[in-house]
């Protein structure tokens, strides 16, 4: 029943696709310089029937109907309430109807917000929006349909995968999707833009508060996926250059580019066609993402779902929209000549377009690559965490630098605030740099520039900071974002630096010390949970020096549906640091392998990102108080 | 002239990049390791354990089957196999092949003192690289192969009494 309801649903959104796309033709060709009532309606009709389709399909879970596909291969009835709703988009089929949600609501708010603006303009953002829509909406019905049916019915389902059972993961989708899928609707305005070649400063206008929502939320999405690899996949740390989270934050630096070259184009009307060149280049570059994760072309610690099929679908989705956008790009590019002054704020701006732009190939090569040796050479390489710590690290000294001085300088002009300013800070950069060296231990030469890059960064913000309050400037959201991301530098760099990792064999009642510390395998039980078995194990921490006296509770999880097992990390998250453990067992022996890690400034890190996307928020929230 | 080139040139960087993803599309991936078996193998270069050489193709050829194990010193299931394979090393028609992976060669050294050593030849991968080439992707593994180096299983996880059974039926036959 469900299944026909939630099939019937698609149908009918595709239909409404259609004729948005029809009316808005018939509105192109008449006169009216208004968008016709009718297109609001049916725009408006889309979203709802989409969302009512997704809970359609959200309440299939919930009442764990079997006979759809989707929910007997990620569901269970005895599943917690919380994890049958999240399980909804915990699978490519249901994720995929979430992209089209995102796609659709978008879709409409862009039309209802953007009242003000050339009608033509609108009209052609809408059409390539809703191109777009269909084309995922065909994908989902005929290559991924969540509300396919089983016959026959099965009794029980096969459960959710077990790492995919957690709180961070259940909002990370949503979270993501909001960034690199909302980035379609700046993809539709650009092509909008260029068609009706509209006006740079008016087009930097209706796109930047989307592109604001887009940032903040992927940076945000990206997070929560990092947390939850950090805790759940027992990686024991917050970043991996995994291929999957390099596809997300591939459009995270594309959208970066765009949020400030945005300013540049609104404010002084220039760079019109790279501001276009980022629009495209973030869509496309979110849509490569999914092909890669998806269709299994790349092999990645968690790549949950892979279908050659589906890779065929959004490959020519995906080549589709790169030459349509190309050409319709090359048929429409003027050559302008832009004079900047070398130190004016356009210039700075623009070198730190070039930094994302660097960045992102780099990450992009290391992605790509394996699948480019595979194809090419017949050879099987992985590129791993030493190719981009050895290309990106250096680079991030100069960003920080720019990032420094960039926002010191003024628009047109050739000349700074303060130069001496920046001399002082850049003097008590150094100075703290080497009382963190003289009061811990030291680190290398890179780690030394790195610190100090960072610490740069944070001070001169501060001083902005201070100056936004005593009203001199204001500028908030801007140094928010960007003190946050200085923090954000040093904190790994010190977290890089003062990391303790040991790994070792113990069994019950021993005890193995190192360093300043002792672990003591005190105590192993086994306990019942709702829908899983979990050895327990009781290892107390001490450190010598501190009188630091802890104890942490590594679970080795034995779930029933689907029969998994899993090891939990037990981690004590602290202000200074946090300490984790994980263990696993070793077949016939008494003993246990243990993984002790102790991670100075993790929380720090994650509360660094939360408030870089904050400053996007801010800014949000600033725009729609101007508006108003 | 010179536009025209440009705009040619990243059409076609373009379509050379889709045109890779899609042969890659069409591609096996190595860690479907399902279609391994039947297959030969055709390049094997391994760093002996001890001695300065390589262990090649030729020298599994000299053998009518050969078991190449995965195995490392900190691998729990590797203990729970190790029996199992020090009764295979009694099998006349087969040698055992051990592949050292990711691991110390001191630790390895005492795991084989402690529990026997089964292995005819030993080799070990301290990267972990070569064993990719095989498809592994976490240990203890072992391939089953004969004469003409073909894949004839695969065992994925510890060998288990059944696997036992299996290898001895085939290379008694």
């Amino acid at each position: 029943m469900l299944s026909d309801i939630g099939n019937t649903l698609l149908i009918i959104n595709i239909l409404l696709g259609i004729s948005i796309i029809y009316f808005s033709f018939q509105n192109l060709k008449s006169n009216e310089i208004l968008i016709s009532e009718k297109i609001y309606h049916i725009c408006l009709f889309q979203s709802t029937f989409i969302i009512i389709c997704f809970l359609t399909l959200i309440t299939a879970f919930i009442v764990s109907d079997f006979s759809i596909i989707n929910v007997y291969q990620n569901s269970h009835s005895l599943k917690p309430f919380f994890y049958k709703v999240s399980g909804t988009w915990g699978n490519h089929e249901g994720s995929l109807l979430l992209w089209v949600i995102i796609l659709t609501i978008f879709s409409f708010l862009f039309l209802l917000y953007n009242k003000h603006h050339q009608k033509n303009y609108r009209i052609y953002s809408l059409i390539i929006q809703n191109i777009l829509i269909l084309g995922f909406l065909f994908f989902l019905l005929f290559n991924s349909n969540p509300f396919s049916k089983v016959l026959p019915i099965p009794k029980e389902g096969l459960g959710l995968n077990p790492i995919l059972q957690d709180p961070a993961l259940a909002i990370h989708p949503p979270l993501l999707y909001i960034g690199f899928v909302g980035s379609s609707i700046y993809f539709s305005a650009a092509i909008g833009s260029l068609l009706t070649n509209y006006s740079g400063k008016l087009f930097a206008r209706s796109i930047k508060n989307w592109v604001l929502i887009s940032w903040s939320f992927q940076t945000l999405g990206i997070l929560a996926g990092s947390v939850w690899a950090y805790y759940e996949l027992g990686w024991g740390g917050f970043w991996f250059w995994d291929p999957v989270e390099n596809a997300s934050l591939l459009p995270w630096f594309a959208m970066s580019a765009l949020l400030h070259s945005l300013i540049v184009l609104e404010k002084r009307n220039l760079l019109y066609f790279w501001v276009i060149i980022l629009c495209l280049l973030t869509f496309i570059l979110s849509v490569t993402g999914t092909f890669l994760v998806r269709s299994g072309i790349l092999n990645s610690v968690h790549t949950f779902a892979n279908d050659p099929s589906r890779g065929i679908y959004i490959l020519i989705f995906l080549s589709l929209m790169i030459f349509a956008s190309v050409l319709l790009f090359f048929n429409k590019f003027k050559e302008t000549n832009y004079n900047l002054n070398s130190n004016s704020k356009e210039t700075f701006i623009l070198i730190n377009n070039w930094f994302m732009i660097f960045y992102l190939i780099t990450v992009l090569l290391g992605t790509v690559y394996p699948i480019f040796t595979e194809v090419l050479t017949d050879h099987k390489v992985s590129v791993g965490p030493p190719f981009y710590n050895t290309v990106i690290i250096p680079i991030v000294i100069l960003f920080l630098l720019f990032m420094s001085v960039g926002p010191q300088t003024q628009w047109i002009k050739n000349k700074f605030y303060n130069i001496n300013l920046l001399l002082k800070i850049l003097m008590g950069s150094i100075l703290i740099n080497f009382s963190i060296i003289y009061l811990f231990k030291g680190y290398s030469l890179l780690s030394n520039f790195i610190v100090i890059s960072a610490v740069f960064l944070v001070i001169s913000s501060l001083i902005d900071l201070y100056k936004s309050f005593n009203k001199l400037k204001k500028d908030s959201p801007r140094i928010l974002s960007h003190l946050a991301f200085g923090f954000l530098i040093l904190f790994i760099g010190l977290n890089y630096n003062f990391s303790l990792e040991k790994d070792f064999n113990l069994k019950l009642g021993e005890k193995k010390s190192f360093e300043n510390y002792s672990i003591e395998f005190k105590d192993i039980r086994l306990q019942d949970f709702e829908n899983y078995k979990a050895v327990i194990g009781e290892f107390k921490i001490n450190n010598f020096k501190k009188n630091l006296d802890q104890s942490l509770y590594p679970e080795i999880r034995i779930y029933e549906n689907p029969s998994t097992i899993t090891y939990e990390a037990s981690i004590r998250s602290g202000i200074l640091k946090d300490y984790y453990i994980t263990m696993s067992n070793i077949d016939r022996s008494d003993y246990y392998n243990i993984k002790f890690q102790k991670k100075p400034f993790m929380i720090w890190i994650w509360i660094s990102v939360i408030f870089i996307s904050l400053g996007g928020f801010l800014r949000l929230y600033q725009n729609a108080k101007k508006n108003y | 002239m010179q536009k025209k080139i440009i705009k040619l040139s990243i059409i076609l960087l373009i379509i050379f990049i889709i045109g890779v993803f899609f042969i890659g599309l069409n591609k096996n991936s190595i860690y479907d390791t399902k279609n391994l078996v039947g297959q030969k193998i055709t390049k094997i270069e391994l760093e002996h354990f001890s001695d300065n050489r390589i262990i090649t193709a030729g020298d599994l050829r000299k053998n009518n089957f050969t078991l190449i194990n995965f195995w490392a010193s900190w691998c729990g299931p590797c203990r729970a196999e190790h029996p199992i394979l020090l009764k295979l090393n009694e099998e006349k028609n087969l040698e055992l092949l051990g592949v050292n992976f990711k691991d110390k060669k001191n630790n390895a050294l005492e795991f084989l003192k402690d529990l026997g050593d089964p292995y005819d030849d030993l080799a070990r991968d301290e990267l972990g690289k070569h064993s990719i080439n095989f498809g592994i992707y976490g240990i203890p593994e072992s391939i089953l192969i004969n004469k003409d180096l073909v894949i004839i299983k695969k065992f994925i996880g510890p060998i288990s009494k059944n696997d036992y059974n299996y290898i001895k039926n085939i290379v008694r036959q």
